[in-house]
């Protein structure tokens, strides 16, 4: 494990990392691992963000070396998209048993991948490390050296045992892996200088492909993306790009630092969230680009195609912007969307009421600013019943924020929009934007709000009645006793069942009965001991007089 | 008679198993301010959270005692006892269940003994609920957490009655398993109340996770049994366990307080609701309401119409033991062939399944077999969705996790409505299939040759024949 802790403490002193840098040396080395609060803490662990990270690498079988927990209830849960390959949705995991942990999981470790390369030969396959067989002492980077050396198939080791950290530190492991066992391993048929590396862009509900073919039509070639829809071929190859997009924040900064000072690749950090960010990555893309060596002339074209494409997403949020303005949101998520999303609601002429800053940098937190003003509403964290009374309030119209909290808004009756993994809309790009304008639109003139915001008609009658049967039931005395009437009829008749002359009399007026089995058909009262005081009840109340059920019909 | 067999591969390829503290916390979710705890490391309950979340569309209670690796190394004390405090005075809970992990159980932690030390420290917790059970992830599934915390909660939450103490004749306690619905419990309650009795749930998964919208935000369970309420089911005058799993509480019960229990395998079927039906009246003393006389009547005449459409499918499922049980029982009975079967851990039902082997595997497993026999009819829970693309047959989703559908929470399968629904559902799916993917075209009777029918034709549609 020595090499792991090594590792991570390496992780912690990242160059690129401008949260880092503004530490000092002690605070650095204490690590960027916020210490969990038990009891209290929420989100993955390491192996989740290992996971995460690697999981879109279409063509790759993950094999999870653990118990069931760890690959069984998780696997097949991410919405990345894949162009064709399907291995990487299937679940592989050793789901060691009490034995496997008693004599050590190695084995099995090693005849599971051959199970793998047997049945399905996939051209790798990443063995992912868990809690229970790093405590065991399993050492899966030598089982995989082995079962690569005998089964000529690179078998990649992703040590990042759940235990050790975040999910943010598991993304960096994952990196780390990459870099170790894949990266430069495998040269590409062919380059161009147009090629580039996407890093830490996971191709969610395919929203790769909406900014795809604008690259394409540059001429640009996204030589191996990071993962989303990646192959192993690619990434293998990707130390051949002549620049690098680092898209997902800070998840992966460690491979493009690093691909940076061994093969010289330049990296910007963009996103494509929003218009103008989305022109400001192209932009970036083919300035590196020229800086290295391509044809000048791609800047031009570049220019034309995003005044084209802004022009034409311009032209789609327009007859959204008047039905949107002045309508406040509520932005509950993470490091680079916390402005990039700012950016694109304002857009569509959004007011943003607050955005949290949790997962963000001074840097993210200096573009907060520069878009929201010196006042913006910056949320540190909330929790949940915070944001519960803030939209209950109606302090804000529509929060977006990931699937975690969409019930705090949902059980508000407040509109709410998935931005995080888990949503079934692609946002990307100047497509996206639009889509994203749209579905705000479509959640915020719902019928269904001023529905379910409605009181309920019959829930003041019945609350009505529960009290007052409450006050009979405890039999304040004051109330009743100042009125004979009512202490008349809560006189009880059967004591069994303990029913009151009040209930009996409606019945028999309302029914028009006349015997004492007729009342028991139509009460609770048990007609037993009770049966002679029922008889007189039924003696004091008029035959003649006509159910009262009948003359109301009437 | 089926055999039990178990494949010796070293590698599960999609799993079907869902691990066992899981399980265990989903029996906590079903008391009334709960907040289940998970003893292990951050993602032991990030994954499960996500799993619930996603199968109910609901918040859910979960916590982690979020071991690290150092504490891990060191024993994971100092963590119950912070996650508790923590839980303790932010959540207000009325009962905190605590589960072991795989994490937590290879290190050896011995929970019990830290909630004996962490009462003694902190005198606010001397009476508190807290519920230990051990559920380490690398053995049994799903079905066996739940199990073993309902009875931990039998053991420990109910009250024996006093020696002359009267019991109620109209209350019943029912312990129902892992596979029913909070929709199910409805059902169940509906139908109680019916007969006039006054039944208590435990776990009562109706009240916390069937969607309502709470007046209030809670950390914890938003309804459910209470622990008072739990407490009083030893004055109950029986108990009905729902699926062979409830046995062990349904004991528990019966040596704790005397209450005496009677067990329903099934709930899903004409037969075995008949069955329940006539042991509700009895204990009732009251005559079966005219509503259930109807109600069987739809199911019969459901039974009618349905039985062209599912009497010779090859039915193809994989699911938890009692599950498994109870839908290829019922559709056995519709006259479907069991052609593969696939469960999660043991059970004394499998051996009684109308098929010739239940293997204890993975969904790999499950499609292998549903392709080399022939299969047209897939049941299991929503990962079964690329082995039903791959097998192109119609699919049915049951059981958990189901995330990729909405209205799991409401999904009804027992009594004579629920199976009523559940038969329409299932034949619509095979007719959709039928009507999609096998229309006969001029040619389809040459290039098609109908496949093997040892049940012979005469229950098959003939415009299935045809484009068999």
């Amino acid at each position: 494990m020595s090499s792991l802790s090594a590792r991570i403490q390496e992780i912690f002193n990242e160059p690129g990392c401008a949260k880092n840098a503004s530490k000092s040396l002690a605070e650095r080395k204490k690590g960027c691992n916020k210490q969990l609060q038990p009891g209290g803490a929420a989100g993955g662990c390491a192996f989740d963000g290992a996971k995460i990270a690697l999981q879109p690498f279409t063509d790759v079988a993950h094999l999870v070396h653990g118990p069931i927990a760890c690959e069984g209830n998780s696997w097949d849960n991410r919405g990345a998209a894949s162009s064709d390959a399907s291995i990487w949705r299937t679940g592989f995991t050793t789901d060691m048993s009490e034995t496997d942990i008693v004599f050590g999981g190695e084995q099995r470790l090693y005849k599971a991948i051959k199970e793998i390369i047997n049945k399905y030969d996939p051209p790798a396959i990443f063995v992912y490390q868990t809690c229970v067989p790093a405590m065991i002492g399993d050492d899966i980077n030598a089982v995989c050296k082995a079962a690569s050396q005998k089964l000529r198939k690179p078998i990649i080791p992703v040590n990042s045992p759940g235990f050790v950290g975040s999910k943010n530190l598991g993304n960096k492991l994952a990196g780390e892996a990459l870099l170790e066992h894949v990266i430069g391993t495998q040269e590409p048929d062919h380059t161009t200088p147009y090629d580039v590396n996407l890093i830490g862009e996971y191709n969610l509900s395919g929203e790769l492909w909406q900014i795809k073919p604008l690259l394409e039509e540059l001429g640009i070639r996204i030589l191996s993306c990071i993962s989303g829809d990646g192959k192993y071929r690619e990434v293998a190859s990707s130390h051949r790009a002549r620049a690098a997009m680092m898209v997902c924040s800070k998840a992966m900064i460690n491979v493009a630092r690093k691909m940076e000072e061994r093969y010289g690749i330049p990296f910007f950090e963009g996103s494509f969230y929003g218009i103008q960010d989305s022109s400001r990555s192209l932009r970036e893309i083919a300035r590196l680009l020229v800086e290295r060596g391509a044809p000048s002339e791609l800047i031009g074209r570049t220019e034309t195609v995003i005044a084209r494409e802004e022009a034409r997403a311009w032209a789609a949020i327009e007859p959204y912007k008047p039905r949107l303005a002045g309508k406040r949101a509520l932005l509950i998520t993470g490091g680079v969307k916390s402005w990039s999303v700012v950016a694109a609601l304002q857009e569509a002429g959004l007011e943003l009421v607050g955005t949290s800053v949790k997962k963000s940098t001074q840097q993210d937190k200096e573009r907060i600013k520069e878009l929201m003003g010196q006042d913006a509403h910056m949320i540190e964290d909330m929790t949940p019943r915070e944001i519960y009374k803030m939209l209950t309030n109606a302090k804000a119209d529509i929060m977006l924020s990931g699937g975690k909290s969409q019930f705090v808004a949902l059980k508000a009756a407040m509109p709410w929009l998935d931005v995080n993994q888990e949503r079934c809309h692609a946002y990307m790009g100047y497509v996206g934007i639009v889509k994203l304008v749209e579905e705000i639109d479509k959640a915020l003139f719902n019928p269904i709000w001023e529905q379910l915001r409605r009181p309920v008609p019959w829930d003041k009658m019945v609350k009505g009645r529960q009290t007052e049967t409450i006050t009979q039931m405890g039999g304040q005395a004051a109330e009743i006793a100042a009125d004979p009437q009512t202490m008349r009829r809560a006189k009880k008749v059967c004591f069994c069942k303990e029913v009151d002359l009040g209930t009996l009399e409606d019945a028999i007026r309302s029914h028009g009965l006349t015997s004492v089995e007729a009342v028991r058909q139509h009460t609770d009262a048990f007609g037993g001991c009770c049966k002679r005081r029922i008889e007189d009840v039924l003696a004091t109340i008029p035959v003649s007089s006509p159910p009262a059920m009948l003359r109301a019909a009437e | 008679m089926a055999i039990v067999t178990t494949p010796k591969k070293a590698c599960a390829v999609n799993p079907l198993k869902v691990s066992q503290p899981i399980g265990g916390a989903f029996a906590f979710m079903g008391l009334r301010g709960a907040m289940p705890l998970l003893h292990g490391s951050q993602g032991c309950t990030s994954f499960g959270l996500t799993l619930f979340v996603r199968h109910f569309k609901e918040a859910v209670p979960l916590q982690t005692t979020a071991m690290s690796e150092v504490t891990t190394v060191l024993g994971g004390y100092e963590n119950v006892e912070q996650a508790i405090l923590n839980i303790y005075n932010r959540a207000k809970p009325e009962i905190i269940g605590i589960c072991s992990t795989g994490v937590t159980e290879t290190n050896g932690d011995d929970v019990e003994a830290y909630i004996k030390l962490i009462r003694e420290q902190h005198p606010q917790l001397a009476n508190f609920p807290l519920i230990f059970v051990s559920t380490p992830d690398f053995k049994d599934a799903f079905q066996d957490g739940w199990e073993k915390t309902v009875a931990r909660l039998v053991e420990l939450l109910t009250e024996a009655p006093p020696a002359k103490a009267e019991r109620d004749p109209a209350r019943v306690n029912v312990l129902p398993g892992c596979h029913l619905t909070p929709g199910d419990l409805d059902e169940l309650r509906t139908i109680l109340e019916d007969f006039g009795l006054k039944p208590f749930f435990l776990p009562d998964l109706a009240g916390s996770l069937d969607g309502h919208i709470p007046d209030v935000f809670a950390p914890t369970s938003i309804g459910g049994i209470g622990v008072d309420e739990v407490a009083s089911m030893g004055r109950s005058s029986w108990t009905i366990a729902i699926g062979a799993q409830m046995r062990r509480a349904a004991e528990a019960m019966q040596a704790k307080t005397g209450v005496p229990f009677r067990l329903f395998e099934r709930l899903c079927g004409l037969t075995p609701n008949d069955e329940f039906i006539t042991f509700v009246s009895e204990i009732s003393g009251r005559p079966v309401p005219a509503k259930y006389r109807r109600q069987r009547g739809q199911l019969a005449d459901a039974m009618l119409d349905a039985h062209f459409h599912i009497g010779g499918r090859k039915l193809a499922i994989g699911a938890e033991p009692d599950l498994l049980f109870d839908l290829s029982s019922m559709l056995h009975e519709m006259g479907a062939q069991v052609t593969a079967a696939v469960t999660t851990t043991q059970s004394p039902v499998l051996e009684r399944i109308e098929t010739r082997e239940v293997l204890i595997g993975d969904l790999e497993d499950l499609e292998e077999l549903a392709r080399t026999r022939g299969s047209d009819l897939l049941i299991t829970h929503s990962h079964g969705r690329q082995a039903a693309a791959r097998l192109k047959i119609p699919f049915y989703r049951a059981g958990f996790p189901m995330f990729d559908r909405i209205g799991a929470g409401h999904q009804l399968k027992v009594g004579y409505r629920g199976t009523r629904d559940l038969i329409f559902n299932i034949a619509n799916l095979v007719i959709a299939d039928r009507e999609e993917n096998h229309q006969p075209t001029p040619d389809s009777w040459r290039t098609s040759s109908p496949p093997f029918r040892p049940l012979g034709l005469s229950l098959i549609d003939p415009a299935e024949r045809s484009i068999a």
